[in-house]
């Protein structure tokens, strides 16, 4: 009895030979059954996994989705911060106990901080060669230009990142060296726990200033309205995005925001207001 | 009606253009857009002057030929092409400006005109199914659910007409790509080359130097056809599907 793969294979090659293609090359979906070249070159490109994390970069797709993942991962951070410093309401003991437990565990808090760092950086990297690309694809600008249905959140992406990014800047620079202000240099000493840094009494310093105060509740409205945007899109790039799923999206991703904004912009608020004192 | 028209007028490639005034006057409300420049046309043809150049073929809406950004949206203000435009969409005495699509990768021709072959192209890197299926009648031994038939249709309007790179802030033509991925990805002749299919369409795309999504949402707005933008979602998905398989 005749090999039924081997009758396949001999069936397939008169195929190939009564529809071959002019250049000679296969265009029949079983390739395996057939010696001639495949019509498509990525197919026969050699695999290996360098090659596809370079591959995946050099696609338009693949550079969204780093944005994408780096997002989620930067995402991850702002909530988690945000729990953090809402111990602000739980009292200085609660605070500076949670500043003291991080401060304490300085590998792993490292190992945090490179991760992030990287994920700003390839966030940043590739949105800008996006923005580049982007701007290049229309050489020619529209005399008169409208927008249907896009959003200022979307508009505005790349604008309230680098906002973000100098306000991240000030940020460390206030809190975390503690360079911008004299005051939290004597916090340690005069604070109400002598033996760790005074979190709290920084903080209530710092936010005493109403215009230092307003500068941060704008900023984290900045990174709302970026995330506004972004976590909805974050659906989209991975493809997870369907009919229904693309209804609540939008709203999901604006409700975050608003919890994010509120959250942080309760901190300086309560302190103007003389809540946190 | 009479109205104040602000075209593009440029010899070619090389020149520079810039926009012209035009009177258009005692136009009926129920000419069509394109039978409204035809008008124009003939106004400048009896005095002399050169035509105003502008694409279109069926002028009934199913071939994706007529362009043309009309203040400021591709397609007007219309819900279908320009060729479905119809004037009484305007008020009397109303400034019109039109453009055209204005992407890098669709070089502009002469005034209105745009050349949209890389659009062709992206289709000829895969846009089809080259597996056999046999004839007519096993069409209807190879059964298609529903739900999947009309996912694939609704994809399969796109008229390619490229009005949703030409509207997307960042020229990108994901809509269209999405559209046809999609559409050919959601039946089961186009399943053997899926993965082959949006890996060199999405090549060719790159290459053609189109803009990438940023989920503006204005393709949606304008497309004639009304692809829904979830089929980006679906290209995303198929392609970075497909990446991984051609390499794991
Ligand atoms: C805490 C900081 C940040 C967070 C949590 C964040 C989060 C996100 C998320 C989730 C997205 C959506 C990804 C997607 O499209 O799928 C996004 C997009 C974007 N981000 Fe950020 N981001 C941050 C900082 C920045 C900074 C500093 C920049 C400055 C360049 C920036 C620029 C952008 C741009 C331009 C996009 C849109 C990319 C596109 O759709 O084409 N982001 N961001
Ligand atoms: S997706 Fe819509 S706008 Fe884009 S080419 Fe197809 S029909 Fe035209
Ligand atoms: S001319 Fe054919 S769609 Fe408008």
């Amino acid at each position: 009895m005749l090999d039924p793969q081997h009758a396949r294979k001999a069936f397939h090659a008169e195929l190939c030979k009564k529809f071959a293609h002019p250049s000679n090359q296969c265009s029949h979906s079983i390739p395996r059954f057939c010696s001639a070249p495949s019509l498509n070159p990525i197919l026969t490109t050699p695999k290996s996994s360098v090659n596809l994390l370079l591959k995946f970069w050099s696609s338009s797709i693949g550079k969204k989705w780093l944005v994408a993942l780096t997002g989620l991962a930067l995402l991850g951070f702002v909530v988690a911060h945000l729990v953090g410093n809402l111990q602000m309401f739980a009292g200085a003991a609660k605070i500076n106990a949670y500043a003291e437990f991080l401060h304490a565990n300085d590998k792993p808090l490292w190992v945090a901080r490179l991760g992030l760092i990287l994920c700003f950086v390839g966030h940043i990297v590739a949105t800008l060669t996006l923005v580049k690309m982007n701007r290049a694809a229309r050489p020619k600008a529209y005399a008169i230009s409208r927008n249907v249905q896009a959003k200022i959140s979307t508009r505005t992406m790349a604008l309230s990142g680098l906002t973000v990014l100098s306000f991240i800047v000030f940020h460390l620079l206030h809190y975390t060296l503690r360079v911008t202000d004299p005051r939290f240099k004597t916090v340690a000493e005069g604070g109400q726990l002598d033996t760790v840094f005074d979190v709290y009494r920084m903080v209530v310093l710092g936010f005493g200033n109403p215009l230092l105060s307003g500068f941060y509740i704008v900023s984290v409205g900045l990174l709302a309205l970026h995330l506004s945007h972004g976590i909805s899109s974050v659906f989209q790039t991975f493809g997870l995005e369907s009919k229904r799923s693309a209804q609540w999206m939008p709203t999901a991703g604006k409700l975050l925001s608003v919890v994010i904004f509120a959250g942080y912009a309760s901190i300086p608020t309560a302190v103007l207001l003389g809540f946190l004192k | 009606m009479n109205l104040h028209l602000k075209v593009w007028r440029q010899k070619n490639s090389e020149t520079k253009g810039h926009l012209v005034d035009y009177e258009a006057r005692n136009i009926p409300e129920d000419c069509s857009f394109l039978e409204m420049l035809d008008l124009v046309n003939e106004d400048l043809l009896s005095r002399g002057d050169e035509p105003i150049a502008f694409d279109h073929d069926c002028r009934e809406g199913i071939c994706g030929m007529c362009s043309l950004t009309i203040n400021g949206i591709p397609h007007g203000p219309s819900e279908t092409t320009t060729c479905q435009l119809y004037m009484r969409k305007f008020k009397d005495g109303a400034t019109i400006y039109i453009e055209p699509f204005r992407v890098g990768a669709f070089p502009l021709l002469r005034d209105l005109a745009v050349n949209r072959s890389a659009f062709d192209r992206i289709q000829q890197a895969g846009g089809f199914i080259s597996a056999r299926v046999g004839a007519a009648q096993d069409a209807n031994s190879i059964l298609v659910p529903k739900t999947d038939s009309d996912h694939a249709m609704e994809a399969a309007a796109c008229i390619g007409c490229g009005a949703c790179a030409a509207a997307c802030p960042n020229a990108s033509a994901m809509l269209f790509v999405g559209a046809k991925v999609t559409h050919l990805g959601s039946l089961p002749q186009g399943q053997p080359e899926r993965e082959r299919r949006v890996l060199a369409m999405v090549k060719k795309m790159d290459e053609e130097g189109f803009g990438n999504c940023s989920n503006y949402l204005e393709c949606e707005a304008v497309c004639p056809a009304e692809i829904p933008v979830t089929v980006i979602g679906q290209l995303n998905r198929d392609y970075s599907l497909a990446l991984l398989k051609d390499n794991l």
